[in-house]
């Protein structure tokens, strides 16, 4: 495959009379590092929706790895290599952080629908899960508790282990350090950087060093729309980029 | 130690057959409603899917047994495998109509459906007896040794075999690969697609699974009282069925047991003193389970043995 892993045309999305995502064409790479920014309200978790199928597009096209995937329902574009980790934690508060990476390789691995043996029949899909686990440094400690118990960073780390249990081509992250405590959320930058150089990678994020550090490639969205896409040096000195975050966060540095 | 908390109930079903052999009817009973709400766990508990319809599928599979004895097909086994074929397919067709829409809109579509079909079976008294029931239901011996007797203790075995074999079937399902999938949807059916679960099609599977157990727990109840009425479709059943369920506790199927044999001998105690003191106790029990007991029996037992018997 050497056209770009994921890739959308006048991709549109209207609440209404109101247009959250307006005519976004973007390309990402194979194996890029691709960043996403812009400010609040930009449309940027909605962004993310469209690409996943979490809810249709109002116009425009996705296409995943070179198939058009817009119409496809979510679980579809997983099965194709697309995940995705949310903004809000979406996990499973009832499971135990080790049972849901088994629920996700289980349904990866295409055992979903098994439904005659128990899963502790099944100690590949479990060795998968700590692998997966120790892959983002989930310490050892919380893997058997209650999800919805743990810390807010350990949270994170979960939401970033199910996404890789999909064996994903394309991962697409929003703002994975949200809402963490600064003193927990250099594991999670950890995982970030540390995450499979042959996975395209789709960053989300507000914190302009981790940005600049990460990212070889950034589209900045506003009202919507595409402001600005390039490398990273250029979309530093770009005075639109600027005004944009006017008054609410320094760009890049140095 | 956990093998003898599982031998547990069993061994007080056991024990009942001796100790009680007067009262083998109303353990029959409890047998069936117990199996009755093991299918309302593992679409309630398990999957999530509220329902206030289930009695319709074991209604389904209690005519569909007693239909078939009646005209001349009363062999029981195969007479369950109908039964439960007849509420799976009933539930296949009906599940898109329960999952389309909202979770207040299918428990609508659930009741809706189940009053239309009780509503149906009425008019339907050329076939089904009407409102008299549906009579001369002529049951073949089990296994074609055992005949159904007078003091109801075949009828008692029999249920029982059944519900031994179904419930572990069941935590089988619920342990596995695609049990953990029904978990996973019902404990945030946001992230599940997200993680390739195609949620439509598991919740179906499970719909139509849990009809079909309904749909067997209706057909041992025709087949082991040699009759068919109405009220195998009514709306209380399905009420009492979720009340059972809650009573004993969602999510362990243990609690499906323990729900059923507490409400059935507590109503058949309590009416038998006065039906209004039923309804009020039930009315109490209710309360004081919303506000305190979060888990049911289940959950209280868990907390006395806190390496319980459950899961
Ligand atoms: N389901 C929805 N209904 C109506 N408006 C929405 C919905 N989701 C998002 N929006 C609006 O779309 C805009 C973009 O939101 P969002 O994509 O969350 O921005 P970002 O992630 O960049 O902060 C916001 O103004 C938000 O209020
Ligand atoms: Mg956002």
């Amino acid at each position: 495959m050497s056209g770009p892993a994921l890739q959308t045309q006048g991709l549109t999305r209207r609440f209404g009379a109101f247009t959250a995502v307006d005519k976004v064409s973007l390309s990402v790479a194979a194996g890029a590092r691709h960043a996403l920014i812009g400010p609040n309200g930009a449309g940027k978790t909605t962004f993310v929706n469209l690409l996943s199928g979490a809810i249709p597009a109002t116009a425009g096209s996705v296409a995943l790895l070179g198939e058009d995937v817009t119409a496809a329902p979510q679980h579809a574009r997983v099965r194709r290599g697309l995940a995705r980790t949310f903004q809000v934690n979406q996990l499973f508060a009832e499971l135990s952080p080790r049972e849901a990476v088994v629920l996700a390789v289980s349904e990866r691995a295409g055992a979903g629908g098994t439904w005659w043996r128990p899963v502790s029949s099944m100690p590949a899909l479990r060795r998968e899960a700590d692998a997966l686990l120790d892959l983002v440094r989930f310490p050892i400690a919380g893997r058997d508790g209650r999800t919805g118990s743990l810390a807010y960073g350990r949270q994170r780390l979960l939401e970033i282990a199910l996404a890789l249990a999909m064996k994903p081509r394309v991962l697409l992250l929003d703002e994975p350090a949200a809402g963490v405590p600064p003193a927990e959320s250099r594991e999670v930058l950890e995982a970030v950087s540390a995450l499979p150089r042959d996975v395209a990678v789709l960053l989300i994020e507000h914190d302009m060093d981790l940005v600049f550090r990460f990212a070889e490639r950034i589209t900045v969205l506003a009202q919507g729309a595409v402001l600005a896409d390039g490398e990273p040096g250029a979309i530093a000195r770009d005075p639109r980029v600027k005004e944009a975050y006017l008054g609410t966060m320094e760009i890049g540095h140095g | 130690m956990r093998v003898l908390l599982h031998a547990v109930p069993w061994l007080a079903a056991i024990a009942a057959y001796f100790l009680m052999p007067e009262r083998l009817p109303l353990l029959s009973s409890i047998a069936i409603a117990a199996l009755f709400t093991v299918s309302l766990d593992l679409i309630v508990g398990y999957a999530g899917v509220v329902t206030l319809g289930q009695a319709a599928f074991f209604g389904a599979g209690a005519y569909t047994a007693g239909l078939l004895a009646q005209n001349g097909w009363g062999e029981p086994l195969s007479g369950l495998l109908a039964a439960a074929a007849v509420a799976a397919v009933l539930g296949l067709v009906t599940a898109p109509l329960v999952l389309r829409s909202g979770a207040l809109a299918g428990l609508m579509v659930t009741l809706g459906l189940g009053l239309m079909l009780y509503e149906a079976a009425n008019k339907a008294a050329a076939i089904t007896g009407g409102a008299d029931g549906l009579q001369g239901v002529e049951v073949w011996p089990v296994l074609g040794v055992f005949r159904f007797d007078l003091y109801g203790q075949t009828a008692y075995l029999y249920s029982l075999a059944v519900l031994f074999v179904l419930f572990w079937l069941a935590k089988l399902i619920v342990a596995s690969p695609y049990g953990l999938s029904l978990r996973g949807i019902n404990g945030n059916p946001r992230r599940a697609p997200a993680l390739g679960v195609p949620v439509k099609t598991r919740l179906t599977v499970a719909y139509a699974l849990a009809a079909a157990y309904a749909g067997v727990a209706g057909a041992l109840l025709a087949q082991t009282t040699a009759f068919v009425s109405l009220d195998a479709l009514s709306f209380q059943r399905s009420a009492d069925g979720l009340l059972m369920l809650v009573l004993g506790g969602l999510g362990s199927l243990y609690g499906a047991l323990i729900g059923a044999a507490a409400f059935t001998l507590a109503h058949h105690a309590l009416s038998e003193a006065s039906p209004i003191f039923w309804q009020f106790w039930l009315g109490i029990a209710l309360i004081a389970l919303a506000l305190y007991g979060r888990g049911g029996l289940m959950g209280l037992l868990r907390k006395l043995m806190p390496r319980g018997a459950g899961s």
